[in-house]
């Protein structure tokens, strides 16, 4: 409590750290808008941290050009996969929570290492297997395999937030004649939506941030922004005035969510830590 | 206890708890069970796969699945480019995983001081996550310009004019330390969320254990030492297991930031190129199992042990 109760200029050193730090965490978006609204010109190496004379609107019509189709591809792999990936986390996270059934134990830790798991371990696999199945080259063989791979993660958020609501819940419920389909639906689903927003920015976040699995599943009509964008920058003909607004597309989305919504945000990172 | 009471003054109820955990029991199973299924066949199904394809030659374009033993496994041991991978992955982890931990404990401290505007700091310091590799990469790229290893590029420019010489650098256009250099773009991603799993942790530790070691004449160097460092060690031993998989897995950072470079090669753009690429599935496949294992090393104690203490509780 000493320090807490210390006046101010005892721990005003404490700012400039902090300030020298946020500085550091910005100097990468400083430079993505501060090239994006350069015009073709006045982008150079030696007067990149310079402010840009106006704002050149232009890149950012470009890049929008370019990558639209690609956006539009990422909204059509990412809605519904989180939307899947919500309904089925609640019910694995309900029965894995609630069912004590025989085998639980072993259930849960095995389907919790798919979330650890090096991709590259199973991707010549899944690759054979989509093109066997008709599913690679288009979108939704990659909504399935987010859907699929993201079982793990989504079953331990739900489970963790079930397991919080109290057993003589379920007991009244029981009593009342619900079911497991009842009780599932009428009393645990309203209460876990908080569960759902972290499961959907968790499960859009990771989609939408993918490129492993966009890069082998999806033909070139249907790169989502990921894979879209790092070819775009991997050409040298692109400025990089133009690759820096199209950077900046491609994070808005996440960005916004973190921006509007995140203490969601954050917990479902937390949970990826495997602690609540 | 409820379910013990209750069974004895109303018997009713037991036998709604006998169908409970009869049919209701399967219809809790049958739930999962897609799930569960999937699961089963696209991780375990394919690791087994995978294995298989790591011990044949197989070439991709060919069916061809002639066995060849460990073959795959020992060639990549004496592979030249697999040796830089596993020394790039090594010098990467150490800077990464150091970095992270070292600026994340930094700030967490600071930010732990009951300062005004914490929540402010705390969102800024973790933004990062929320962007992609990808789009990371593309950026530092371009502070960290490869084309020219002069004073006049991005951040060698800002050293330059700040007087910090001994900074300026080639930065990934450099052989061996180049992947230090990549290694920095993942800790300004990474280090917010180690901040947040350390502040977590020092939240935890209850303030009448510093205030009684203050009490008994600690400096507030000693206070962390003493006190507060060994309280906050799981939470060190957390995020070394959550930032090493991490690095194990980096992939699409460095794909963004340098290409298929050679000197900046590791394991998970090896397996890319090799497979993809270069349709030496055999080999592609062996070296995720080599990745798949180097995980499991890390991961499967700690799952363990976070489940076990997990029940205990």
């Amino acid at each position: 409590m000493t320090t807490l109760a210390a006046p101010g200029s005892r721990r005003a050193w404490v700012y400039i750290p902090l300030t020298m730090m946020a500085l550091f965490y910005l100097v990468p978006l400083y430079v993505m808008l501060n090239t994006g609204f350069k015009s073709f010109d006045e982008v150079s190496l030696s007067t990149m941290w310079n402010l840009p004379s106006g704002f050149a609107f232009d890149n950012f019509r470009a890049a929008w050009e370019a990558l639209r189709p690609n956006l539009w591809n990422s909204v059509k792999i990412v809605v519904p996969a989180a939307t899947i990936s919500s309904v089925l986390g609640s019910i694995n996270g309900f029965v894995l929570a609630k069912w004590k059934f025989k085998g639980a134990n072993i259930v849960f830790p095995v389907l919790l290492f798919g979330m650890f798991i090096p991709y590259q371990a199973v991707l010549i696999p899944l690759v054979t297997f989509m093109s066997k199945i008709g599913l690679a080259g288009g979108t939704w063989g990659l909504v399935l395999v987010h859907v699929i791979y993201g079982i793990p993660i989504t079953a331990l958020i739900f489970r963790n937030y079930f397991a919080t609501i109290p057993e003589t819940l379920i007991e009244a419920a029981k009593i009342d004649g619900a079911g497991i389909f009842g009780t599932f639906t009428r009393i645990m689903l309203p209460l876990a939506i908080p569960s759902f927003v972290v499961v959907y920015i968790w499960q859009f976040t990771s989609a939408w941030n993918d490129f492993l699995f966009a890069v082998v599943l999806t033909n070139t009509e249907n790169w989502p922004v990921t894979v879209a964008l790092n070819n775009l920058a991997g050409s040298q003909i692109i400025a990089w005035n133009v690759q820096m607004a199209a950077s900046f597309l491609a994070a808005v989305p996440t960005l916004l969510i973190y921006v509007f919504l995140g203490r969601y945000f954050l917990s479902g990172m937390m949970s990826g830590a495997l602690k609540e | 206890m409820a379910v013990a009471s209750a069974e004895k003054t109303a018997p009713p109820i037991r036998k709604s708890r006998g169908n409970f955990f009869t049919l209701q029991h399967w219809w809790g199973v049958l739930w999962v069970l897609p799930s569960l299924i999937a699961v089963m066949v696209f991780v375990y199904g394919f690791i087994g796969w995978t294995a298989r394809v790591s011990v044949s030659a197989w070439k991709g374009l060919l069916a061809d699945y002639t066995y060849v033993g460990f073959q795959n496994f020992t060639d990549l041991a004496s592979d030249q480019r697999f040796a830089i991978d596993v020394q790039n992955t090594a010098i990467f982890t150490v800077v990464f995983v150091l970095g992270c931990l070292g600026i994340g404990l930094g700030l967490a401290i600071l930010l732990d001081k009951g300062i005004r505007a914490e929540g402010f700091y705390r969102s800024l310091f973790l933004f990062p996550m929320a962007i992609s590799f990808i789009v990371t990469g593309v950026v530092w790229r371009w502070l960290m310009n490869p084309a020219r290893g002069d004073r006049l590029s991005g951040l060698n420019l800002v050293f330059d004019k700040l007087g910090l010489d001994f900074l300026v650098n080639s930065w990934h256009g450099t052989p061996t330390w180049g992947i230090a250099a990549v290694a920095i773009p993942a800790v300004w991603q990474m280090s917010g969320y180690t901040m947040a799993l350390y502040l977590a942790g020092l939240r935890a530790v209850p303030e009448s254990l510093r205030e009684a070691a203050r009490v008994d004449g600690a400096s507030e160097l000693q206070v962390y030492r003493k006190v507060v460092m060994p309280l906050i060690r799981p939470v060190t031993l957390s995020a070394i297991i959550i930032l090493g998989h991490i690095s194990l897995k980096v992939f699409d950072l460095i794909i963004a930031m340098a290409g298929k470079q050679v000197a900046l090669d590791v394991p998970a753009i090896y397996m890319w190129t090799t497979t993809f690429d270069g349709f030496f599935f055999g080999r592609g496949a062996a070296i995720g199992i080599v990745l798949l294992l180097s995980v499991a090393v890390l991961v499967i104690p700690y799952l363990w042990y976070t489940l076990r203490q997990e029940s205990d509780t």
